[in-house]
């Protein structure tokens, strides 16, 4: 069910969305969350399909925000889509004229009743997340450094306004990684002496696991360039040997740790969904990321 | 060093799933039908989410007779049709450098000797580390065999690494015969080290039920015989016995699944809260509801049991219990049962349980529906509240987890209506990483080795203390009630319930 709403005001689409909900014959609603995916007109279809997977667990309203041209008379046009193939709702909004600066006032009247809020910006994030006035709405607040032109430098500059509910999408990257090298550790028992993280030029995710290997460690963890945009290789140098991590090809990994031959271990590519799913699951903050970034300012 | 004292983990990153150290599971009767449809995919499964140790091995010992590579065929056949997760070869292919097959007969010392033989070759060359974890996926007249087998040959020393079992329901088929098994089986494993599984009561569930009683403020006051006037237990399947014909004969419905999956519900919607939610204190609390519960008597009155015969179920036409391939002319094993069962505590006196479970019957559903008492007074007419029920709380275990609550309502219009309304709560629909299936969180358990959740000797005893009256009194009927296939089951099950002025809800 679609309803398309030209130069409308949020309590229309409200209205619409009661609407929808009763037309397509199911006037309850289980939902757990309202994920709003502040994005631009290029990458917004895409962004809602993301959304639109996830919704699938954790059933939400889904928001999209576009912010046009800032010139001109204000206007909000807006599409409004219940059921088909997804759990949940989902509006999306066009916004142009001074709208563009003032866009809480349109989203909130919009926000299911006392229910988390998630935002998503799939493109370049603001600097400050918890201060932007859509991310003032959220509780978690998630961006994705890679998706900019300079990851590194974008993750360190959001990095500086952390507040507690900021997660960006390269340190969710890194959790079959941090997994892999607990497991390692669990194995190995030897003390950790040093480390090195190989990585491709300006890979955010290899910055966030030398922070934390060193924040966890305390021992002193080197980054090294190496071909490639992924993490290569990490490796820890231990009393009793090495354990290294060594990505193989794109779907695995080749795993020693000392005492045991080496063994391919899976290691895939997951999609965004993937992604915001894991981050989904938790709506607190998330202390050992803070703990990094903040090891990675201070050092 | 132990886990703990791990650097890189910490008690607030919960983003860090826990992997299992290094094992091998050796599987008996892997190419069983449960072997094939549940456990290979679990662990296939478990491979894909990164959760199985890097060298994880898998030993399967069986009758037949296969080739190394044969055997690795089925079971990558097997894990593909039953995967839950999408297949990525890459996973397949480093989980099949751990495959063995080892072929031989339960009591046959040479096949025994190259099981030993190809576990230590595995601690070698795939670094298990003397950490093995057997499931006995066999039938339990097997157990004495293999359980026995397995002591001759010293495969339960625990000294070099852990070793575990896992055994199935049923546990037993009857008190005389559960202690049996215990017996035999804590003679050669300790107590910890000895994971009873039931299969349709996974993790999830029982903690679904944890979270909806106990961090809701909102359920708790109502839960006891002031505001409750009975629950209903219902685990209703649409299939027939289909090819566990050998099996199921002889077993029945309540023994099959009465006495371990709906009394385990049983005790959990009815236990006090337990001072922590670790295994033991959830077990205490649950033992003591098994204890103070006894079969409503006289039980000609309070239970039911019948066959289903031949019908016509969701579109297709079945054939009756007694015409099911592999079943003896006059069998007189019930396929559907249920009990009405007391629970004598402050909470509960008054209140019925009344638990069924059936094969064949309108739909699949497992529920737990508490059914509140009526307002004590309507300022409703008579004629306003006629289309009004009672209101129910209904937690739906399957399909499709979630909960449903019942009410009445007004109905839109001039004239003063009120007439039952459902709201519904389904949680995930689960597609982008659904939820792990039962087996899957039970094979975790078992290689992480936590505690379970699932019952032991304890719980086990009491069940069968419960439902062995119940057995003897059928045992002595001469004849057994039937229900045509694809309905809600027999007459004297309705009659069951119109004896105390209630009916079965419809799931």
């Amino acid at each position: 069910m679609q309803i398309n709403l030209d130069a409308t005001t949020s309590p229309e689409i409200a209205r619409a969305l009661v609407r929808a909900r009763v037309d397509s014959g199911s006037p309850a609603m289980d939902m757990v969350l309202t994920a709003l995916v502040v994005t631009d007109d290029e990458t917004v279809g895409e962004a809602l399909r993301t959304a639109a997977t996830l919704s699938r667990e954790h059933p939400s309203r889904v928001i999209g925000i576009v912010l046009g041209d800032g010139r001109g008379q204000p206007r909000v046009d807006a599409t409004v889509r219940v059921g088909e193939n997804a759990a949940g709702e989902s509006i999306l909004l066009r916004l142009s004229g001074p709208l563009t600066k003032h866009a809480e006032s349109v989203v909130l009247p919009l926000l299911l009743p006392d229910s988390p809020v998630v935002v998503w910006w799939p493109g370049k994030p603001p600097t400050n997340p918890s201060a932007d006035p859509i991310g003032r709405l959220a509780q978690r607040r998630l961006t994705d450094a890679e998706a900019t032109d300079s990851p590194v430098r974008t993750l360190m500059a959001t990095a500086r306004h952390y507040a507690p509910g900021d997660t960006d999408l390269s340190w969710t990257r890194l959790t079959p990684w941090r997994a892999l090298l607990a497991a390692a550790l669990d194995q190995a028992t030897g003390t950790v002496h040093r480390g090195v993280v190989e990585a491709g030029p300006g890979n955010p995710a290899a910055r966030l696991l030398t922070g934390w290997l060193q924040c966890r460690l305390e021992v002193p963890v080197t980054e090294r360039r190496s071909e490639g945009e992924q993490i290569a290789r990490v490796v820890l140098e231990t009393d009793a040997g090495d354990v290294s991590i060594e990505r193989v090809d794109a779907e695995s990994c080749l795993f020693s740790v000392p005492g045991a031959r080496p063994r391919h271990v899976p290691l895939g590519p997951r999609t965004l969904a993937e992604l915001l799913a894991e981050d989904l699951r938790r709506l607190d903050a998330d202390d050992v990321y803070h703990e990094t970034l903040t090891h990675l300012l201070e050092s | 060093m132990s886990a703990g004292a791990n650097p890189l983990r910490d008690v607030r990153d919960r983003r860090l799933p826990r992997i299992a150290g290094p094992c091998s599971v050796v599987m008996f009767g892997v190419t069983g039908d449960l072997a094939r449809k549940k456990l290979i995919p679990a662990i296939y499964d478990l491979a894909n989410r990164g959760l199985l140790p890097p060298g994880f091995a898998l030993v399967g010992f069986a009758r037949q007779d296969f080739g190394g590579q044969e055997f690795s065929d089925m079971l990558k056949a097997a894990a593909k049709a039953g995967a839950r997760t999408p297949w990525r070869e890459t996973v397949w292919t480093q989980l099949e450098a751990g495959i063995r097959f080892v072929p031989g007969e339960f009591d046959d010392d040479t096949a025994w000797l190259q099981l030993a033989a190809t576990m230590a070759e595995l601690d070698e060359q795939q670094g298990t580390g003397g950490n093995h974890a057997f499931y006995l996926s066999i039938p339990p007249g097997l157990f004495p065999v293999v359980v026995g087998k397995i002591k001759e040959h010293g495969l339960a020393d625990q000294s070099s690494g852990w070793r575990r079992v896992v055994i199935e329901k049923p546990f037993g088929h009857d008190l005389e015969s559960a202690r049996t098994l215990n017996h035999l089986v804590s003679d050669v494993f300790p107590r910890e080290s000895v994971f009873r599984i039931d299969h349709y009561l996974g993790k999830e569930t029982v903690q679904n039920i944890l979270a909806l009683r106990f961090a809701n403020g909102m359920f708790e006051p109502l839960w006891n015989s002031h505001y409750v006037d009975h629950v209903q237990i219902t685990m209703a399947e649409d299939i027939g016995i289909g090819t566990r014909a050998g099996y199921y004969d002889g077993i029945g419905a309540a023994r099959d699944v009465i006495q371990n999956h709906l009394l385990q519900l049983m005790a959990l919607i009815a236990m006090e809260e337990p001072v922590s939610f670790n295994a033991e204190s959830l077990r205490l609390e649950k033992q003591k509801i098994l204890a103070n519960a006894r079969p409503a008597t006289p039980m000609a009155d309070h239970t039911a049991q019948a066959q289903y015969t031949a019908g016509w179920a969701g579109g297709e036409h079945v054939v009756g219990y007694l015409e099911e391939q592999g079943i003896p002319e006059g069998s007189r094993t019930e396929t559907y049962a249920a009990i009405k069962v007391d629970i004598a505590t402050r909470r509960w006196a008054g209140v019925p349980f009344y638990l069924r479970t059936g094969k064949r019957l309108g739909r699949r559903v497992t529920e737990v529906a508490v059914v509140f008492k009526a307002a004590p007074h309507q300022p409703f007419s008579k004629n306003d509240i006629e289309e009004l029920g009672k209101n129910a709380l209904v937690m739906r275990i399957q399909p499709d987890e979630g909960v449903t609550l019942r009410f009445g309502a007004k109905v839109p219009g001039t004239t003063m209506e009120i007439r039952d309304v459902l709201m519904d709560f389904a949680y995930g629909g689960a597609f982008v990483e659904s939820s792990p299936e039962a087996y899957e969180r039970l094979i975790l358990d078992v290689l992480l080795g936590d505690p379970p959740l699932f019952p032991q000797q304890e719980e086990v005893e009491l069940s069968w203390k419960i439902l062995d009256p119940v057995i003897a009194h059928w045992t002595r009927q001469r004849s057994i009630d039937t229900y045509t296939s694809g309905t809600w089951g027999p007459p004297s099950a309705d009659a069951m319930m119109e004896r105390d002025g209630r009916v079965w809800r419809r799931p």
